[in-house]
This record gives structure tokens, sequence and C-alpha cells, in this order.
């Protein structure tokens, strides 16, 4: 016994086990933060799973005709904002009910993807290329983790940072958390509380098909139907995990990250667990980890928006 | 110019009768307009899509084939819509569908080969309820004593029933002369639930508990204390709470009940038409009852009609694949955009489109 935990220590701090954290924690990263800054502004959208598995299968369809990881990338973005521009007219320009709708995309979006995911199925893309810097990648031991990801790592670590400075350090984040904390003194006060909040979903539907399109061009080069599985629904919980504070967003991405691939990681060392049973892994951890932090809600300095989820029909 | 909405006095009870056909109609109406993008005959297409599974001439095949569709639709529905209508957000039916399927197909799969009686059916029907019931009980327990999220954890309880239903069928129950499929062996006549009728058509008994269920429920909801309760906290939850009614305990009460509904479905589905126990049971209809629930407006007797219209949309979608050659996932995109209308024609139920003529006077004090 002690053997296997020094080969599990073994394995967990090894760097090829680092270098797949840091692939199977980007998707989470990226559309968590997309989220984070949704629910800042007072909207609960629900339908992360959705657009990300639409981003999945519009990124893959991109990449696979152009032959660029660049316009795959673009199409899942827009593929991602397009949904949650749907989402958004009907939750803040009709006042339907947040969950429901968020639900309604989900199911929309599964459906979608796999019709335009469809005649993808079985072919193979190049996947995004890995930074290379003449004498930094080549350090041992870090090198490869911080300067030889792929680019699509920058970019949500840059994202994550961009996020921090505009929702703390601008006047437009400063508005954009007065609307999310009393959508109706932000209204009295004349800003556009509508249309604030359509931008910020807009923003998280990007967000979020980036990182369904992170899928099949960087983390496997193909397309699978419902490939995302379940990871817009881990992120919406790292939300909350995070208290809706981006810095804790990064720990928890990466935290839940290394528990998604921990099945995989020690099928090797065969420790007669099933591998159905590893796979819950991180649906077990979400679960937990909701109740823990629900649990210490209140003196764990969470900044859950006060108007979360709630309808906002302005007066004139 | 702007469009804005507007609270109207009163419920409008025109608009809340409506509203279900008229989303319909914007459906058919898209789905019209997206297959003559697409090149083919919307006519044509919305003949096989609503006008051939209901003309199939005797025995009648695929009217049966709609109505066992619609059995596990409309009795998780009718489970959920009680979640619903008090705001609480069961959306793991599918992972207690399945938990039910598997604590019921354990007795099946414990007697097969002997020769018991058929107590075991009744036996089985009660263990996939009652497991469902502990399966939804999971978010509602974390929900009261954590204040955990319940739409979160409901939902990761599907992929965690999920898995857990692949190992049960790839390793412990796998049917040892099933040539090696992740599948157990079929289930004795005495553990299934028969055809009504002769020949082809799989009609089964089911359905009948089905309809049982959707006319207590109904009882439940209008005549009964619990089931005013659930409409109160829904309506108004302040006034619950001054009432003295205990939200706690309603949580608790209609994930239990949808959870058993749930499972109910997904033992008799298995017990039903499929027969054995194997991956595939998994369908996503935990998941096409949410969009039953709303298209029903969370009525059980409106649940009974939108389960029946999606079931046909289903059977349909099977013809439209064989005949006009398009995939089956247009089906789940077409009940998609049928809960985008329904939800929004909801709305004007409480509210009414306005034009303004006047530009938009507020002047942000960012801009």
């Amino acid at each position: 016994m002690p053997e296997t935990l020094i080969n599990i220590f073994h394995l967990i701090f090894s760097e090829s086990f680092i270098l797949t954290v840091v692939t199977a924690s980007t998707p989470l990263l990226l559309a968590s933060s997309g989220e984070l800054v949704v629910e800042r502004s007072g909207v609960l959208n629900l339908g992360v799973e959705g657009m990300m598995i639409v981003g999945a299968a519009c990124g893959f369809a991109g990449a696979w005709t152009s032959g660029s990881i660049l316009v795959g990338a673009l199409f899942g973005v827009v593929a991602g904002a397009a949904l949650s521009g749907v989402f958004g007219i009907l939750t803040l320009g009709l006042a339907v009910n947040q969950v429901a709708t968020g639900l309604a995309l989900t199911i929309f979006g599964v459906g979608l993807s796999g019709l335009i995911g469809a005649k993808f199925v079985g072919e193979r893309i190049v996947p995004a290329s890995h930074l290379h810097l003449p004498v930094l990648t080549d350090i041992p031991g870090v090198g490869r983790i911080l300067f030889g990801e792929d680019p699509f790592v920058y970019v949500s670590v840059a994202l994550l940072i961009g996020i921090w400075l505009f929702l703390y350090r601008s006047r437009s984040g400063l508005v954009l958390r007065a609307v999310g904390d009393n959508h109706a003194s932000a209204h009295a006060l004349g800003y556009p509380v509508l249309r604030i909040r359509m931008l910020a979903v807009l923003f998280g539907g990007g967000c979020a098909g980036l990182a369904g399109a992170y899928l099949p061009l960087a983390y496997t080069p193909f397309f699978i139907p419902g490939m995302t599985s379940g990871r817009g629904w881990i992120a919406l919980a790292l939300v909350v995990f995070a208290s809706w504070r981006p810095g804790r967003l990064v720990i928890g991405a990466y935290l839940f990250g290394a528990v998604s691939i921990l099945g995989l990681a020690l099928q090797p060392l065969q420790l007669g667990i099933p591998q159905q049973v590893m796979n819950m892994l991180p649906y077990l951890a979400t679960v937990v980890v909701l109740v823990l932090i629900s649990r210490t809600r209140g003196t764990a300095g969470s900044a859950a928006p006060a108007s979360l989820g709630s309808v906002f029909v302005p007066d004139r | 110019m702007q469009l804005v909405l507007e609270r109207r006095a009163e419920r409008s009870t025109i608009v809340a009768i409506a509203s279900p056909l008229i989303a319909i109609a914007l459906t058919l109406v898209t789905i019209g307009i997206l297959f003559a993008i697409i090149g083919k005959s919307p006519i044509e297409a919305l003949r096989v899509y609503f006008v051939q599974p209901l003309t199939d001439p005797f025995p009648f095949f695929l009217q049966q084939e709609i109505i066992v569709k619609a059995t596990p639709l409309v009795m998780i529905a009718v489970g959920l819509s009680l979640c619903y209508i008090a705001n609480i957000w069961n959306i793991g039916a599918e992972g207690q569908f399945l938990v039910g399927a598997v604590c019921g197909s354990w007795l099946a799969v414990k007697t097969n080969g002997t020769d018991v009686g058929h107590w075991v059916l009744v036996v089985m029907l009660i263990l996939g309820a009652f497991g469902g019931a502990i399966y939804g009980l999971i978010p509602a327990l974390c929900k009261v004593y954590f204040g955990a999220s319940e739409i979160l954890t409901s939902l990761m309880l599907v992929y965690i029933a999920n898995l857990g239903l692949d190992y049960i069928v790839r390793g412990p129950w796998r049917d040892p002369h099933g040539l090696n499929f992740p599948t157990t062996a079929a289930f004795d006549p005495a553990a299934s639930i028969g055809t009504l009728f002769e020949g082809p058509g799989r009609l089964h008994a089911g359905s009948i508990i089905t309809l049982v269920v959707v006319m207590l429920a109904a009882v439940m909801l209008g005549r009964t204390l619990m089931g005013f309760q659930i409409r109160l906290v829904g309506a108004a939850p302040r006034a619950a709470r001054f009432s003295g009614f205990k939200s706690d305990r309603l949580v608790l009460f209609t994930f239990a009940v949808s959870g058993a509904l749930a499972g109910l479905a997904g033992i008799i589905e298995v017990a039903g038409p499929i027969g054995h126990l194997d991956p595939g049971v998994a369908s996503g209809y935990g998941f096409t009852a949410i969009i039953v629930a709303f298209l029903g407006r969370l009525n059980p007797i409106g649940i009974l009609f939108a389960g029946l219209f999606l079931a046909l949309t289903f059977i349909g979608g099977e013809g439209a694949q064989i005949s006009l050659k398009v995939p089956l996932d247009l089906t789940k995109v077409f009940q998609g955009i049928l809960l985008f209308y329904v939800l929004a024609c909801d709305s004007l139920i409480v509210y009414r489109i306005r034009l303004l003529r006047t530009a938009a006077k507020a002047v942000p004090a960012n801009a």
C-alpha cells in the first residue's frame, strides 16, 4: 500500500500530469470566467453546457474547413455569443425565467451541435501547436509547463486577469457590479440595466463558445457528440465555488481540472477501482464542494450578486 | 421607436390558454422555413412529422408507439411540474429515472430464471419508485441542510447515475450468455409488463399507471393542502413564509415525489418496452420531460397533451429520418425551439409588448 501511495505521489507531481491538468482546466477556466461576468451583472445563464457544445461543433467545423485553428476558435466564440444572444433576448427582452431559459438553451444546444457536428464525426485536424521559446521552454521541470502550452492556455489566463482589472479597477466594471447587486437602484441612477446585462451575456456566451471550441481544437483533435460531458455545468459550479471572485476561480478551475483527469491518470496503476467510479470523481467532487462551500457561505467573503437570477422590467 | 414590456393589470386568461398553441404554431412555421432553406418541401416535412404517425393504418403501430413514448415523458413531467410550480429546480430527473430503472431491475436480475410468480413485477415497480425518490432526496437534503444549489447537484447526479448504470451492466449484472454485450439477461415474463393488445404494437399497462398519476396529481394540486402550499410558495413566497408554511419540507416533498415518479417511469420503461437493462436506457427522457412540463403549462392535464405532442415529434422524427433523410438530432433542435417559444409566449401572459414612439431619453452616466 505505501508503495501505491508513493506511485500516486510521483504521478501527481510528474511533468506530464501537470501538463494534462493545465489542458483539462483551461476549458473550465474559460467558461467559468465568462459566466462569472454574466453572474456579476445579475444574470444566471444555465446554458453554458449548451453554448460550449455548440462552440465545440462550430469550432471544429471552422477549423476543419479553413485549416486554421484561429478561424475555428473565432467560429466557436461567435457561435457561443449567438446562442447567448437568444438567451438574452428571452430573459432580458421578454423577462422570461432565467433558469428555464438556460435549460432550454442547453437542450437546444445539444441538439444543434449534433446536427452541425454530424458530418465531422470521424474527421481529424492538426491540433493547436504549442508555444516554443528557444531557451525558456527547455528549462527542465517547469519550462514546458510555463512556456510550452497551447495559445488557449495563455488566452485563458490573460482573460481572467483582464476580467479582474475590469471588475475591480474600471468604472464600467463598477457599474456592472452595481447592476448585479441592485438593478432597481442602478436603473434609478440612469444606467441602462438591460443593455449592460445583454453585453455581459454576450461576453459570457463568447467565452463559453471558446471553451467549447478548445476541446476539439486542442484537447482532442476530433469532434465527438456530447464531448463537453458536463464541463459547462461544472463551470457553473466553479463560479459558486469561487464565491464570484476571479482570483478563486483559477484555484477552482485547476483543482477540478486535476480531479477530472485523475481517473484517467491513475488507470495504469491498477488500483482495482472500476473506471466508471473513477470517472465519477469530477461530478462527485462538484456535489461535495457545493455542499461545503454553501455551508460556509457568509463567513467566506462571498461576493454573490444580490440581484442574481431575478427578472428586471424597467418602469418608465 | 423602442419595444418595451409592460406589466398587465391582471394575468391574461386568453393568452394563458392560447400560449402553448401559439408556441406550437410558431414552431411549425419555423420548422417549415428551416426545411425550405435546406431545400425540402415544408408541407411534405410537416406531413411526415405530424400527420403520418397519426394516420398509420391498422394495427395502429405508430399510434401505439406515440403513447409508449409519451408514457415516461408524462410521468416524469408531472413530478417535475410540482417542483417547478414551487420554484424548486429538479433538473436531474434523468438520473432519478436511471436509478429507478437500476433498483427495480435488481429484483428482475436476482430472480432471473426462477419461477417465483407475478409479485416480482409489483415489487420491482415499488423498488423503482423508492430508488428514484431516494436519489431525488440527495439534492433536496443538500439544499435544505447546506444550502447547496439543487440545480447543480441534481444535474451532477445524472452523470453519476449514468456511469453507475454503465458499470453495473458491464460488470456484475452482465448477461453471461450475452456475447459480451453490456446488457443484463432479458427479463422473465413474470418480471415484465406485457403489451395490452395482440400484434406488433407495444402499448403496455404502464400507460394506464401514467393516466392514474396524472389524475392523482390534478387532484393533489387542486384539492389538497399540500397542493395549495406548492402553488402558494411558487406564486407568493413571502406570503407563504408569513403563513407559516415550511419551505424546507416542501423541497423534500417535491423532490421525493418527482424522484419517485421518474424512478417509476424508469422501471416501467425497462420492464415494459425494453425488457432488459442496458446503457441505452439513458435516452434523455428526463431532459425532454422538462420541455413537456413547461409546454403543459405545469398543469397535469396540460402535461398529458404536451407529452403526447412531444412523443409525436419523436415518432415523426424517426419517420423523417427514413423518408426525408434528415438527421435524428433535428428533432431535438425542434424541441429546443419549441421550448424557447413556449417560454416566450408564457411571458406574454403577464406582460404586454408596447411600441414606444419616443426615443429612449435615459442617458447613462458612463456614456
